[in-house]
Order: structure tokens, then C-alpha cells, then sequence
């Protein structure tokens, strides 16, 4: 089977959601990787590095920098006539492209798999992750999302693919790319690529509370920080922090889960962590059904004191 | 301007699901449905828009069993003026719900379509992105604001690294996220009211899409189950087991 992975990158570089979709993708054949960006050679190179690839298709062109879906999609969509698959990450970015061609192409995608049970056999969560289903596609052709916290990384070196150019109709015309408001995370990783993550809850009270009490925690650990959607609702916290069924899904080593009460739509997005770990002065919460090591007290004494002596 | 809502029925978000035995799905018997409630503020944001006095009419539609009629009455009751059922007992993927909301929109031909970003059911995130590559219109997916601004929408997206916000030549296709507005509790009034507003039931047939399902579920089961662990006296226990991690 030949299979076309949708890189996620920005022109320079490619970014780590993609290495899972990568090996998902040799799991069902041969892998040639896209890079639809503008000035994307760098990313283009990168892609070619990457262990699994074998080739790299770049379509450099002003009208694919910003990943508008009304322009990406056509480009995929033709590009689709020599491909059996199409896998795209499971990220804002994929989840907006992928089923835009699936359409075009006439195809049900796939969303947010899980494994690769046979050539066109794949699980996915679904209900917020509180059944797994096992699905097999009658399409002729496959469209694919793919979760990144169930497929390791391919490696970043190793791979030396040829990269050809490949280009499209370009601008559809239809849409145009306005701004974009990315905060600057300086030090701290990446909440999907950590290592550990502090998340808090909507008992953080507001943002000044919420980084006076997380953020030096997380800054002993070297640990990303996520929310609840209460405390991003109430805007402690930009809304790309939002861990759950309907925001990011996270696997960390350990995530510790912060005066959150642990409704199935957060758990959905970090039940899979290896180490949880839980601070909440209700016994009773639900967030210690799934704790590994579970702490009942007032998170404002107990964070300040945990931080101190760590 | 006409703004077309598409709302599905599902389990209540606050029911936890429960995978039949038998591995064919998940049990809805006796189960509490609801407005799916990405859908709730779809509705919410037309009726904002309509308010605004930048659309005339809103139509509710939702593809589903006779049962759908009851989230079309939620969506009359909060504010939509009219309201089509595509009445079926079949799941309906949502490729099939595309290309009847195609087929809808074509006779309609609404400046918008609102929907929700994803069904809290199947978890697909796809029907409007799908509905947008049919109709060959823009998508502004996952939005926290929306300005209709004469023939063009702006609409500010809520991204993975923070917010993008995109201009759109309408007709275009919104799907809708958490912060873009909090929905309205209909009135008991508006109830009463929308019980006398129009519900056309139409069939999946009538638009001539057919619906067969193109995934197969072979099984469906629990996740692995999580075991609760131990609960530690105090800080300084939690601090010496984080110390065990090798975290810090
Ligand atoms: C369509 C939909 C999608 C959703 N998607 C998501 C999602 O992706 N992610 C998500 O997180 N939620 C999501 N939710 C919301 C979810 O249902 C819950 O409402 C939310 O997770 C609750 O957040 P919380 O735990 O911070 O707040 P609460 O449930 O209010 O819990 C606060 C907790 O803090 C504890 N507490 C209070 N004071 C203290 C203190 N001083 N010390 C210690 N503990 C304290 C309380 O005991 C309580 O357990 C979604 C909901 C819907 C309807
Ligand atoms: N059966 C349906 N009837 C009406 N609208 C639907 C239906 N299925 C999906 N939708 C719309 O599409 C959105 C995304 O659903 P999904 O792609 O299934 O995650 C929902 O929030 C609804 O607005």
C-alpha cells in the first residue's frame, strides 16, 4: 500500500505530532511524506530525515504557508490518485485539512486511531474514550487521523528520502489567513511532547491564583502546563491549555491533576498517562478512581509546601 | 441571510456510557439524550447573529429518528424559526449527513451553516469540513469568535498553539468551540411557542443520498480500566513518591 502522510510543520521545521503519523503509516506500507508550506525546504529536509520515509513531495507555494484547509485540500486531494492512504495527525491543523479531503474523495475518514489492526482495520476511541471501537473501511481509498499518544515517534535521523516538487491549483480564492496569536511558551515544553504535566482545575480561583500556585511547580519539574476547561472557560488559562475528550490528548510520563475533579471529558484526554497523580480536598472526587498516588487537601497549603520541598 | 444549524441527538454529557456486552455498540436504552452541545452553541451564535440583526432566518436540521424531534424543539424553543427532520432509524455517517445537509442547502442556500465541531458520540470532527468540501465553500472550524461582516465572515479559531483568525467568503461553513458563546436556557414560553413552529420531515431518500454506512464496526469494548492507587497522608509523602518518579 502506498500511503501519503500530511507533514505538520512551519516551513523550517517539522513538528512532532507528525513522527507518530509516520509510523502509523509504515504500518500499512510505503510512506511518502507531504510538505505543503511556503519557503518550506527546511521542513521539506527535515521530512527527509525522518526513519520510515521514503519519499518527500514539497509543494512550495505562497498559497499553502498558513495550512489553509480551502487550499491544502484540493492540492491533497489530487495528489490522492496515486496514493491507497492518506494520514494526517490527530492536531487542530489535521483535524481542519483531512476531512476536507475525505469528502472530495467521496471517503469516510478515520478520525483519531489508535492502532492498525489490519490493512483497512483501525480502533478509535469513541463516547470520550469510554468505548473502543474496532472499524474496517469499504472505501476504495483511506483518509486517517491519527492520535499522537498511540504510536511511538518514528526517529527524527536515519532517513535519507529523495524530495521531489509537486504543486496544485494554489489559492482557491474563497479564504484568506488574517493573524495568528501564539503565545510564547519560552522554556516550558510542549504540552502534547511533556514529559510531566501540572494541570489545574477550576479551583485555582483566576489566572493570577492559577500561576502563582501551578507555575512554580511546574517550573521545579520542567513540566508543561494544562487545565480543565472549567478553569480555561473562565480564562485562568489560554484556551490551547484545555486537556480532554474536546482538547488536547496528552500521555505524559506523569501528569499531576490539580484541584480537578475528573469528569470522564478530561479524563478522556489523560487517563493514559503512565503516573497520575491528584491533589483535591474531596475524598469522594473522581479524578482518584484513576490516580495512582492521590493527595486529599487544600491545594493552596498543599502546592506551596510540595514546591518548597522538592 | 439564512443561517442553516445542524444539531444531533446523543447521550447526555453527563451520562458515563456503557459498553454492551455483546460488543455492539454502546447502550442507549434508557439513557438520557440530549442537544449535542456543540450544537447548543451553534444554535446560540445564529440566534446572536440574528439578533444582530445580520440574518433573517434560521433553520434547524437534524438527521436522525422520530426522537430527533424533540433536540429540534430545543433549538425552536432557544430561537430557530423553523426546523427539518431527515428522519431515519439507520446511523448515519458523517460523510451521508454531509451530503444531505448539502442537498438541504442547495434548496435553501443559506449565507452560513453553523455546526458543532464535533458529536460528543462518535467523536468524528468531520461533518462540517466535509459539508464545506461538498458545497466547495470556506470553513472556519473550531471557532471562539464570529463577525459576519457584509458578504465575508471573520472567524477567530481556537488552534493548538493559541488562536488564528481567517476571513471567509460567504457562503461559508462554521463549526463551533467551547468559549464562542454561552448558550441560552429556552423559556418556558419559548417552549410553548416553539411546539406551534414548522418541523418538516423529510427522508433520506428525498435528497437522494444514499446512506449506507462505509465503516463497519466489527466490535466495540471497554478501554482498559485504570486501577484507583494509594492515597498519601501528607505533603511530604507525596513529595518522597514524586522523588521515586525520578521527576525531580
Ligand atoms: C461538550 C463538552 C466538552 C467538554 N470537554 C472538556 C475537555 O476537553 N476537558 C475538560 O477538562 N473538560 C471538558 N468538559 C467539561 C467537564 O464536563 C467538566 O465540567 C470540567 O472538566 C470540570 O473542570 P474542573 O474539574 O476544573 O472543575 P470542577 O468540576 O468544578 O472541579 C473542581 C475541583 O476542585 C476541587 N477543589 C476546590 N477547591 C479546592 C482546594 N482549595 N483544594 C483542592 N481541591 C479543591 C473540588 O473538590 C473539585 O473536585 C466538557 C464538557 C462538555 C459539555
Ligand atoms: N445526524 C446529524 N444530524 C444533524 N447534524 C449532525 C449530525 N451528525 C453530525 N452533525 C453535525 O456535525 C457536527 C460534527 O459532528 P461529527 O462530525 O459527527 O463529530 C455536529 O456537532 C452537528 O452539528
Amino acid at each position: 500500500m502506498n500511503t501519503l502522510v500530511l507533514v505538520e510543520h512551519d516551513n523550517a521545521s517539522v513538528n512532532d505530532a507528525t513522527l507518530a503519523v509516520v509510523t502509523a503509516a509504515a504500518k500499512l506500507g510505503d510512506v511518502t511524506a507531504l510538505v505543503a508550506g511556503s519557503n518550506c525546504g527546511g521542513a521539506a529536509d527535515a521530512a527527509a530525515k525522518i526513519a520510515g520515509v521514503s519519499k518527500v513531495l514539497k509543494a512550495d507555494d505562497a498559497a499553502y504557508g498558513e495550512g489553509l484547509a480551502e487550499n491544502v485540500a484540493p492540492l491533497v486531494a489530487g495528489l490522492m490518485a496515486d496514493y491507497d492512504a492518506l494520514l494526517a495527525p490527530a492536531t487542530t491543523s489535521g483535524k481542519n485539512i483531512a476531512p476536507r479531503v475525505a469528502a472530495m474523495l467521496d471517503v469516510m475518514q478515520i478520525s483519531d486511531i489508535l492502532s492498525v489492526e489490519g490493512p483497512k482495520a483501525f480502533t478509535r476511541p469513541i463516547y470520550a474514550g469510554n468505548a473502543i471501537a474496532t472499524v474496517e473501511s469499504s472505501d476504495a481509498k483511506l483518509v486517517i487521523t491519527v492520535r499522537g499518544t498511540a504510536f511511538e515517534k518514528a526517529a527524527t535521523e536515519g532517513g535519507s528520502a529523495s524530495v521531489e516538487d509537486a504543486s496544485g491549483a494554489g489559492d482557491a480564492g474563497i479564504s484568506t489567513f488574517v493573524s495568528r496569536e501564539v503565545a510564547d511558551g519560552g522554556d516550558r515544553p510542549e504540552l502534547t511532547a511533556a514529559k510531566v504535566i501540572v494541570s489545574g482545575g477550576r479551583a485555582l480561583k483566576d489566572s493570577e491564583t492559577f500561576e502563582q500556585v501551578i507555575n512554580p511547580l511546574a517550573d521545579k519539574l520542567g513540566a508543561a502546563i494544562g487545565a480543565s476547561r472549567a478553569a480555561v472557560d473562565a480564562g485562568y488559562v489560554p484556551n490551547d491549555y484545555q486537556v480532554g475528550q474536546t482538547g488536547k490528548i496528552v500521555a505524559p510520563e506523569v501528569y499531576i491533576a490539580i484541584g480537578i475533579s475528573g469528569a470522564i471529558q478530561h479524563l478522556a484526554g489523560m487517563k493514559d498517562s503512565k503516573v497520575i497523580i491528584a491533589i483535591n480536598k474531596d475524598e469522594d472526587a473522581p479524578i482518584f478512581q484513576v490516580a495512582d498516588i492521590g493527595l486529599v487537601a487544600d491545594l493552596f497549603n498543599a502546592v506551596p509546601e510540595m514546591t518548597g520541598a522538592l | 441571510m439564512k443561517i442553516l444549524v445542524p444539531v444531533k441527538r446523543v447521550i447526555d454529557y453527563n451520562v458515563k456510557p456503557r459498553v454492551k456486552a455483546d460488543g455492539t455498540g454502546v447502550d442507549l436504552a434508557n439513557v438520557k439524550m440530549s442537544m449535542n452541545p456543540f450544537d447548543e452553541i451553534a444554535v446560540e451564535e445564529a440566534i446572536r447573529i440574528k439578533e444582530a440583526g445580520k440574518a433573517e432566518e434560521i433553520i434547524a436540521v437534524s438527521v436522525g429518528p422520530a426522537k430527533a424531534q424533540e433536540t429540534l424543539r430545543t433549538a425552536l424553543a432557544m430561537g430557530a424559526d423553523r426546523a427539518i427532520l431527515v428522519e431515519t432509524d439507520e446511523e448515519v455517517e458523517p460523510l451521508a449527513v454531509a451530503k444531505i445537509l448539502k442537498a438541504i442547502a442547495d434548496e435553501e442556500q443559506p449565507g452560513l451553516v453553523v455546526l458543532g465541531k464535533q458529536s460528543i458520540s462518535d467523536d468524528s470532527n468531520q461533518t462540517g469540513q466535509m459539508l464545506a468540501a461538498l458545497m466547495g465553500r470556506p470553513q472556519g472550524t473550531f471557532a471562539n469568535t464570529v463577525e459576519v461582516d457584509g458578504d465575508s465572515v471573520s472567524v477567530k479559531r481556537e488552534i493548538d498553539g493559541g488562536l488564528e483568525t481567517v476571513k471567509l467568503t460567504m457562503p461559508a461553513i462554521v463549526t463551533t468551540d467551547l468559549r464562542l458563546n454561552e448558550p441560552r436556557y429556552a423559556s418556558l414560553p419559548n417552549i410553548m411557542k416553539a411546539k406551534k413552529k414548522p418541523l418538516d420531515t423529510k427522508a433520506p431518500g428525498d435528497f437522494g443520498v444514499d446512506i449506507t454506512p462505509r465503516l463497519t464496526t466489527t466490535n466495540v469494548a471497554e478501554p482498559p480500566v485504570r486501577q484507583a492507587g494509594e492515597k498519601v497522608e501528607d505533603v511530604a509523602a507525596l513529595v518522597a513518591k514524586i522523588k521515586e518518579l525520578g521527576i525531580a
